[in-house]
């Protein structure tokens, strides 16, 4: 299995994502300048967190212009996996590969703290080596991670079983207290229609080794290297 | 010519910035306010041979692609001759 972490100008968690591959699950990664179109090879690619072109416009709004995002388009509409980390997530947004958009944290603050999230569903291919309603202790780091959507795309959400993490308190309890920038219904994470794009504000790569605080992350790379590991 | 475009978010989405500043002006001694909403606001400067027609299409559909989110924001276009 081939990993690859795309890189546009302004991304600075591509390192640790390529570390967590490398290191952790232990296999084949490559980073992708977001000028290269050609994504042939590839099993999952992961767009990660950082400040593509200095967020202008939007948060991931120039982004989905970039050569490289009508090939993860592709890629993802042809079942492969795609992994958007917060700035990530902010871009498959912006692309149309996930519903809703994400705005000004409802304090305005740019949050930098360990959170907790529920595993809403261990129905996809990021989070079937979790248990659900199991909790995870991921740092986030955002100024714009605040989930909106309308009622009938939430509603969508609900049925399809597609909200795969939330906001929650140490218990896994998820309570507006526990929400730490406003998102609809706590909402950290959501995937596709077809599963196989996964969105979440949390850095799971930032917390996959005790010394970082964390390692509750290696869950969702587990999960995705099983899946990978079956598949092939 | 100039296209002027303005992109402002969509009743009921929660603006937090246009909150503090209201907060501000408040402070600031400024009473019966009722509300403030924060928008963007871009001048597109155009070639006069351009048809203003022309113009006004492809300038929406920048304001619809790329200016603003149309899942949060809307957006109006003006052109000025």
């Amino acid at each position: 299995m081939k990993f690859g972490v795309i890189v546009f100008p302004g991304s600075n968690c591509d390192h640790d994502a390529y570390h967590v591959i490398s290191k952790h699950v232990g296999q084949p990664v490559d980073f992708i300048w977001h000028r290269d179109t050609n994504l042939n090879g590839y099993d999952a690619v992961i767009i990660p967190g950082g400040f593509s072109y200095g967020d202008y416009l939007r948060a991931g709004a120039l982004a989905r212009f970039s050569p490289v995002m009508n090939s993860v388009k592709a890629f993802a509409a042809s079942g492969r996996f795609v992994l958007g980390i917060c700035n990530g997530f902010q871009i498959l947004c912006e692309a149309g590969l996930l519903p809703g958009a994400l705005i000004r944290n409802r304090d305005l603050h740019f949050i930098c703290e360990h959170i907790f999230v529920r595993t809403e569903t261990s129905d996809t291919p990021f989070t079937n080596e979790l248990k659900k309603g199991s909790v995870l202790q991921l740092p986030i780091a955002h100024a714009e991670g605040n989930y909106v959507c309308d009622d009938e795309t939430l509603a969508e959400l609900r049925v399809e079983d597609r909200i795969v993490f939330r906001y929650c308190d140490e218990q896994g309890k998820v309570t507006d207290a526990a929400n730490p920038n406003g998102s609809r219904d706590n909402i950290a994470g959501i995937c596709s229609r077809g599963r196989n794009v996964l969105g979440l504000m949390p850095h799971p790569e930032r917390a996959c080794e005790d010394l970082l605080g964390s390692s509750d992350g290696r869950d969702l790379f587990r999960s995705l290297a099983a899946t990978l590991a079956a598949a092939a | 010519m100039k296209a002027k475009v303005y992109v402002k978010l969509k009743p009921g989405v929660l603006d937090p910035q246009g909150k503090a500043i209201q907060h501000s002006v408040e402070l600031l001694g400024f009473n019966g306010i009722a509300d403030v909403r924060q928008g963007k606001y871009f001048e597109i400067a155009l070639d006069n041979s351009v048809d203003e027609q022309a113009a006004r299409d492809s300038v929406a559909r920048m304001a619809r692609e790329v200016l603003s989110n149309p899942i949060i924001e809307d957006y109006r276009v003006e052109i000025e001759v």
